[in-house]
């Protein structure tokens, strides 16, 4: 199998705007007899339902929350990047593309980020024509912020609720196009399965959550739009509904998943607290513009803030290690996840790790109050303190925070060509969804403006490209291949039913986190992945084995809607397992501990590893087959990545 | 540790009749969240072959609006937030807990602690938004906005549409959801283009989905967990009374 990722011919700066130029056009009144579905209402979601129904496409729209304002994009904060070098300090479309890749640590595709970093301005204009409230300075012009692996600041933010604006913008234009009639609505939905006829995406399976009932819908495209799987992990940042499905019954359609082991770990969340902790929360990363890392320059020091022998205020300056500072002296605190993360675990293996668990660091902001003000601090980060304050009792005007990696976002997913189309024709993955932009490691700010490009301005141009050269003749939904794919659910369906062992699905979705935290988290190696893979694969077996679904397939069925996802976990989790197992170097968020430089960053092997690892699916309990899709480098030169 | 009694609503439907039913919980760290305990005790239900509490709740961080328990008589509970960041050091060993769905003509229940909250996006359907496609709008910066005219839209924006202003209400108004809206876009330059349309037909929509008056109590503010002041209602009555004085709506 050969992977063409359609990337246009011609100078790195212009691909897109001539592709949009040769690409075929479907014209106005043609466009109304096509159907369009759009699973997810997320940013990337909304904003492509939104954007195509304003085109006059006829679009579904489906998500499995109760209204497409709560998709998980709303909990989003921190903020989106844009190269619109509104502060005059050297910002450009090159620089936002450079920065990406290089934060992406070579493992994207040079074309796409590109066209991310030239559409990034546009996606500012979008919004703030919708009413989104960006921060604004005096002079009533628009604020920005610096985040992680940049030196200038382009990142727009509505305080800490930078996801929650930007996705009821797209809310709010997809409502008007439901108030049009242009969209039609299916909250409370869960794709099931795609359907394909003859080798193309025709349409979906669904299951109504307050009925059950298992529905077939027809199209002549399928968007995915479904987000990221950071919840094999169990615990993460993610929102509890967040999970693989869609994508992954798409991925045993057909269609391939690539990267799947590159997950992003971020540095700045609340540690965990105990066993019965349900998620993790993250604290924006936007605080390392304010807050310094450290962590007590002794073993001995570290175990007194442990026992509480010591306060805080009474550690002494030279006694507290400013360790990204004194490591990364240009990007200092904001040096990307990764590296953050990274060098977090290590100071904790040291043992200097200051909570109960030993495992966290503080975030100080005694400095930054001291400099610019409490008031000061409050305006710029008031409702992320809060909320610290909510989750663990303390109050971090007066002490530092204390923070931990925690899984939050992932890289990989359903392999994309230049058009978001995946290897299925008709079948597209946007968003967090899709494996595309980031490469090895996101940089922050950076998702929002992903998903907002894929919706907005990639997805409009591309989706007519195909729909004009394919018939307008509709399949309906009671083709041969919806009945077969309906009963193939209903039947997986009375399987879980009918299994009636005795542990529950959380018991098992938490003993899978657990490996996947241990052995293919934030640092991985051959033998630890070997355990992992027979670890799984028994845990695999015992879930079909001794698994206990409860109700009736005919009702609002919580925990029915679980077993789907997480027996797709289980099997994601094998893949992610397989592909760490497959690279051996270190990129970005996926580090083999195998292979690091010296001073215990990332090595990577370009000469056998610059390429994208997309896996086909071929068959219950069968090997995946590896296809490669080379990256080629023509703009940016490959180097060790320094943030030093 | 704690030791709690939860006296739950449960019902298997729409249209069944429902009622309480007791739980005892055991072990309950202070460290917890509201919903953790109730994970809890769904654990232990789910492993006796009992039908788990259905709630609704999705990002756990106070930001999606999807939880929503009517808890000892108070929407969210005791203290000014959302269910997901209600801790559990809120409580004391010994209590008894009442939980309950949201209970508005508005809002029917679907299962247990679930309702159909589908209204709000009904009435953002009718008028809540900029009339503006994708493409071919102004550079970002070309819309000055002085700042506290964007802090102020800001605060209105902030609105998560979990419907505690309705349920805290005894006349089960959603005047303060529809008033943040209706704020947000009357306060922006954005918004002016479509003010009088926008005002008459979020309220109309508001009506028809059987929510009650507005009698001025502010239960609905001193409930709202993101803190939506009493004034953006003042100001959608402004809007609204301004606008079919001179309606566009002809
Ligand atoms: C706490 C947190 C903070 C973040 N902060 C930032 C930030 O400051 N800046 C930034 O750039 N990025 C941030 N991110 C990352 C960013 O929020 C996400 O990557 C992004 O919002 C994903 O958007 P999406 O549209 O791809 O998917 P999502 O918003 O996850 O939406 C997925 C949609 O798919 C639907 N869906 C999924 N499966 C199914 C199914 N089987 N059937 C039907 N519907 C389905 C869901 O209902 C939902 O509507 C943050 C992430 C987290 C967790
Ligand atoms: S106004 Fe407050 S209480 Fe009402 S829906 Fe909005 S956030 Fe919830
Ligand atoms: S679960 Fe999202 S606000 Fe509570």
């Amino acid at each position: 199998m050969i992977l063409d990722s359609k990337i246009p011919e011609g100078p790195l700066a212009e691909k897109w705007n001539k592709h949009k130029f040769n690409v075929k056009l479907v014209n106005p009144a043609n466009k109304r007899k096509y159907e369009v579905i759009v699973v997810g209402t997320g940013l990337a979601g909304a904003s492509a339902a939104a954007s195509l129904a304003e085109l006059g496409y006829n679009v579904k729209a489906f998500c499995f929350q109760d209204s497409p304002r709560r998709a998980h994009s709303i909990a989003a904060q921190g903020g989106i990047n844009a190269a619109k070098n509104y502060q005059n300090d050297g910002d450009s479309v090159y620089r936002l593309f450079y920065d990406t890749v290089k934060g992406g640590d070579y493992r994207a595709r040079e074309a796409n980020v590109y066209r991310l970093a030239e559409v990034s301005v546009n996606i500012i204009d979008q919004c703030v024509a919708q009413g989104v409230p960006f921060a604004r300075e005096y002079g009533g012009l628009l604020a920005n912020r610096s985040f992680g692996g940049a030196q200038v600041s382009r990142t727009f933010y509505a305080r800490g609720q930078t996801g929650q604006q930007l996705l009821l913008g797209a809310y709010s234009a997809l409502s008007r196009q439901v108030a049009n009639g242009k969209v039609k609505l299916y909250p409370r939905t869960e794709m099931m399965d795609l359907v394909t006829v003859e080798g193309k995406a025709r349409g979906i399976i669904t299951r109504n959550l307050i009925t059950g009932t298992i529905e077939s819908h027809s199209a002549h495209a399928v968007l995915l739009c479904t987000g990221g799987y950071g919840n094999v992990f169990f615990l993460s940042t993610n929102a509890m509904g967040s999970n693989v499905t869609a994508a992954w019954r798409a991925h045993k359609k057909g269609a391939l998943f690539a990267n799947p082991c590159f997950t992003q770990i971020h540095p700045t969340c609340i540690p965990v607290s105990g066993d019965h902790q349900s998620k993790l929360t993250l604290m924006s990363e936007s605080l390392r513009n304010d807050g310094r890392v450290w962590v007590p320059r002794t073993v001995e020091i570290a175990e007194k803030v442990r026992k509480k022998q010591i306060k805080i205020a009474d550690i002494k300056e030279e006694d507290r290690d400013y360790f990204l500072e004194r490591k990364y002296p240009s990007f200092g605190n904001l040096v990307p996840r990764d590296v953050a993360s990274r060098n977090a675990k290590y100071v904790c293996d040291e043992g200097r790790g200051v909570n109960e668990t030993g495992e966290a660091v503080f975030l100080d902001f005694r400095d930054a109050i001291k400099r610019d003000s409490e008031d000061a601090i409050r305006s710029r980060y008031g409702n992320l303190f809060d909320m610290y304050q909510q989750i663990t009792g303390d109050n971090p005007y007066k002490e530092p925070m204390m923070i931990y990696p925690a899984v939050h976002y992932t890289m990989g997913g359903l392999w994309v060509d230049y058009n978001l189309m995946t290897n299925v024709p008709g079948l597209y993955a946007l968003g967090e969804a899709n494996f595309s932009d980031h490469g090895a490691n996101r940089l922050g700010a950076s998702a929002l403006m992903q998903g907002l490009a894929d919706g907005y301005f990639v997805i409009p141009y591309t989706l007519g490209d195909y729909l004009a050269g394919m018939s307008k003749e509709t399949v309906t939904a009671d083709h041969d291949e919806f009945k077969k794919a309906a009963k193939e659910i209903t039947d997986k369906i009375q399987k879980f039913l009918s299994i009636k062992g005795t542990k529950t699905i959380d018991h098992f979705h938490k003993r899978l986190g657990k490996i996947m935290w241990e052995y293919c988290g934030m640092a991985r190696n051959a033998e630890g992945l070997t355990k992992a893979k027979g670890l799984i694969k028994e845990l695999k077996a015992e879930f079909w084995r001794d698994v206990k679904v409860l109700g009736t397939p005919d009702e609002l069925n919580m925990s029915l809607e679980k077993a789907h996802r997480v027996a797709d976990f289980i099997e994601l989790g094998e893949l992610m397992v397989d592909d760490a197992l497959n690279r051996d170097e270190s990129c970005g968020g996926h580090f083999r501990e195998e292979y690091q430089t010296p001073e215990g960053e990332a090595l990577r092997d370009d000469d056998n590893f610059a390429y994208v690892a997309a896996w086909k699916y071929t068959g219950e309990g069968l090997e995946s087959e590896l296809v490669k899709e080379e990256l080629k480098f023509e703009n940016v030169k490959l180097t060790q990545r320094s943030y030093k | 540790m704690m030791n709690l009694t939860l006296k739950v609503w449960r019902q298997k439907n729409h249209k069944d009749k429902g009622g309480f039913v007791d739980y005892k919980v055991s072990g309950i760290s202070t460290d917890m969240s509201f919903l953790e305990m109730l994970d809890v005790l769904n654990e232990e239900l789910s492993a006796k072959g009992e039908d788990p509490v259905h709630f609704d709740h999705d990002c756990r961080e106070g930001i999606c609006g999807a939880c929503s328990l009517y808890i000892n008589g108070h929407p969210h509970g005791p203290q000014q937030t959302t269910t997901c960041q209600l801790h559990m050091r809120s409580f004391a060993d010994g209590d008894v807990i009442t939980i309950e769905p949201w209970r508005a003509k508005g809002f029917p229940v679907l299962k247990d602690l679930m309702t159909d909250r589908s209204a709000f996006d009904r009435i953002i359907q009718a008028g809540g938004y900029v009339s503006v496609n994708t493409g071919g709008v102004p550079d970002a910066n070309e819309i000055p906005v002085p700042k506290i005219i964007a802090d102020e839209a800001f605060d209105s924006a902030t609105c998560i549409s979990c419907g505690a202003c309705v349920a805290a209400c005894k006349n089960a108004s959603a005047m303060l959801f529809v008033s943040a809206k209706i704020s947000q876009l009357a306060l922006l330059p954005q918004g002016q283009v479509e003010r009088k349309s926008r005002a008459e037909n979020m309220v109309a929509q508001m009506d028809a989905e059987g929510f009650g008056a507005c009698t001025n109590i502010g239960a609905c503010s001193a409930e709202c967990p993101k803190g939506i002041k009493l004034s953006n209602i003042a100001r959608m009555n402004r809007e609204y009374f301004s606008a079919v004085l001179s309606s566009d709506n002809v």
